[in-house]
């Protein structure tokens, strides 16, 4: 029992970036503990031709074996299947640890597994060391706080916090060996599972993909005046996240809040309009390069945080700096 | 049609979390306690599901007796029972958690009859275990997703949404089943002042179950991230920022 089992998920044909993450995060414990670095790919749903294609390219990131999930019942995404196919790669007892993404999907499904085999789980993890009996750092309140933990396990499960840690970046050229590995589905397995993809609420730029986000809060002071602030975005080319205020009070969907209970940003720039910035929100925008607040108040914790600040009324500061954006694109 | 909801007693953190002086809890002295959000959101799914359809709604907890509190908070707005898996207020980890909702969901169930749904929060505010839902669910051989934002029922048919980058997965899955839902599946409502009265009568059925050994991860302490105070640069005051503002954007990159 002295192997690192990654899982690994694709997107558009290529390893996600929670993934390379969890690659990183994995190699450094194979390194440690001194054995294997194998990694499983699930070939299905809407990724099942560029599964395939990954499972030995992730040689590249250290991997020696890539098990690659194939099965009739994959064809779309079901969490119990998935979780079936994992569970077979993991039964032959030869990992000390299954260490995957912090995703949805990933989150998901390694719980999953880790409930069938009855074994404990931590959900994004930072740090570990391993050994006998594991010591790991793990993120409490979304990272507000930090918990130093005991995880043991045959073998253990764990999740590592998504942009917590530096992703992997691949050597071209080698070529781990692929396994494939057929999975046992029942009929219980396919219970919950995915029947369509609805894009047509998701318009416009990803809040969690975005490289520049404008965010509201409290100070904007209305609903209205969260136009000024998809303009600002629409020049830009950037997203539109709120803080839970916004959201609470109506003013902007639920889908736009950034936070704890939110969408996670990691944007080379955060533009924070009239946000005093909560921990809960704080959290949220942890992985932005760099903050750019407006805001009356120089007092507000928010400041903390930033690499730039204007001081000043919102509803004034933001309609000036896009018409200056306008300008400077000769939009305007 | 009967749904249970599972609800976690959590501090409501201000600005700034303190630590008790051995570090393996948050000084609570000076805080108040809420129902953890996503779960906040669960109740009120399950209030809104049964005034629409008839049928009975249960609100169950693991925590400390204080925790009774936060199931009167899902009484007042509407939920019909309440019980409470009282603890010593240690910190329970997801395996033994689970196990303990797990034997009390069979003794409601072999009492009263099953629940059609199960919901759950995505993840707790505090301990954020991430599994807690879905092993109870695979405890009970029932179907389970997570990370829910949108959910109806047809039938005996559960149908749910999940956000994804440029939009939502859907999904479907039969009857009975657990679901883990997110903060935004709708907006809570407050409780009325005659909802609170009448949830103050209420019995909680009460009862202390063994904690399960062997699970994990076993909390060893808490401690505050070091944070790396920013050197913020002033670009201005007022609308005349505009400018440099938009240099600033050019040297980064962003424009």
């Amino acid at each position: 029992m002295s192997g690192i089992l990654v899982v690994v998920e694709t997107a558009g044909g290529t390893v996600d970036r929670l993934s390379a993450e969890a690659l990183g995060f994995a190699a450094g414990l194979a390194k440690a503990s001194g054995g294997d670095l194998d990694a499983v790919v699930v070939a299905g749903g809407e990724e099942a031709a560029s599964a395939e294609s990954v499972a030995a390219g992730l040689g590249g990131y250290g991997i020696a074996t890539t098990h690659l999930v194939t099965g009739e019942g994959l064809a779309a995404y079901a969490p119990a299947a998935w979780a079936a196919g994992i569970g077979a790669v993991v039964a032959d007892g030869s990992y000390d640890a299954i260490v995957a993404p912090g995703s949805d999907r990933a989150t998901e499904v390694v719980a999953q597994v880790a409930a069938r085999m009855g074994q404990p789980m931590a959900a994004n993890v930072v740090s570990a060391e391993p050994g006998g009996s594991w010591r790991i750092t793990r993120q409490r309140w979304a990272g507000s706080l930090l918990e130093d933990a005991v995880l043991d396990g045959a073998p253990r499960f764990l999740t590592v916090a998504p942009h917590a840690v530096a992703a992997a970046e691949p050597v071209a050229g080698a070529q781990a060996t692929v396994a494939r590995v057929t999975a046992p589905l029942t009929d219980a397995d396919l219970r919950a599972r995915v029947v369509g993809r609805d894009m047509s609420a998701g318009a416009g730029v990803s809040l969690a993909d975005a490289k520049v986000v404008v965010g509201g809060g409290r100070g904007m002071g209305s609903a209205e005046a969260f136009a000024m602030l998809d303009e600002l975005a629409a020049a830009l080319g950037a997203a539109v996240g709120v803080s839970r205020v916004a959201t609470s009070l109506g003013w902007r969907p639920h889908t736009q809040q950034i936070g704890q209970t939110g969408t996670r940003i990691a944007p080379d720039l955060y533009i924070a309009c009239g946000i005093s910035g909560a921990i809960q929100h704080i959290v949220g925008a942890k992985a932005a390069k760099r903050i750019l607040v407006i805001n009356t108040d120089p007092e507000a914790p928010i400041f903390r945080r930033a690499a730039y600040a204007v001081i000043g009324d919102v509803h004034a500061v933001v309609p000036a700096i896009t018409a200056e954006v306008k300008r400077a694109k000769g939009t305007g | 049609m009967r749904i249970l909801v599972l609800v976690k007693r959590v501090p409501a953190t201000g600005g700034r979390i303190a630590l008790t002086d051995d570090g393996r809890a948050i000084d609570t002295r000076f805080l108040g306690f809420v129902v953890s959000p996503h779960e906040e959101c669960a109740v009120e799914e399950a209030v809104r599901f049964i005034e629409a359809n008839g049928g009975e709604s249960v609100v169950m907890t693991l925590g400390p007796a204080e925790a009774a509190d936060q199931l009167r908070d899902a009484l007042a707005i509407g939920v019909d029972r309440a019980v409470l898996l009282e603890t010593d207020g240690s910190d329970w980890d997801p395996m033994a958690t689970s196990a303990a909702l797990t034997d009390a969901i069979r003794r409601l169930e072999a009492a009263d009859g099953p629940f059609d749904l199960i919901l759950v929060g995505n993840e707790s505010a505090d301990s954020g275990g991430y599994q807690v839902g879905i092993r109870v669910a695979v405890a009970l051989d029932r179907p389970v997703v997570s990370g829910i934002k949108a959910l109806e029922i047809d039938g005996r048919v559960a149908r749910a949404r999940r956000q994804v980058s440029g939009g939502w997965d859907v999904f479907e899955l039969p009857l009975p089943a657990v679901v883990g839902v997110r903060e935004g599946i709708n907006l809570p409502r407050y409780p009325s002042v005659p909802g609170r009265l009448r949830a103050k009568k209420k019995e909680i059925d009460t009862s202390s179950p063994e904690r399960a050994a062997g699970g994990g991860p076993t909390l060893d302490h808490l401690k505050l991230p070091v944070e790396q105070e920013a050197q913020v640069e002033i670009l201005g005051n007022g609308p005349e920022a505009a400018p440099r503002v938009v240099e600033v954007l050019r040297e980064i990159g962003v424009l």
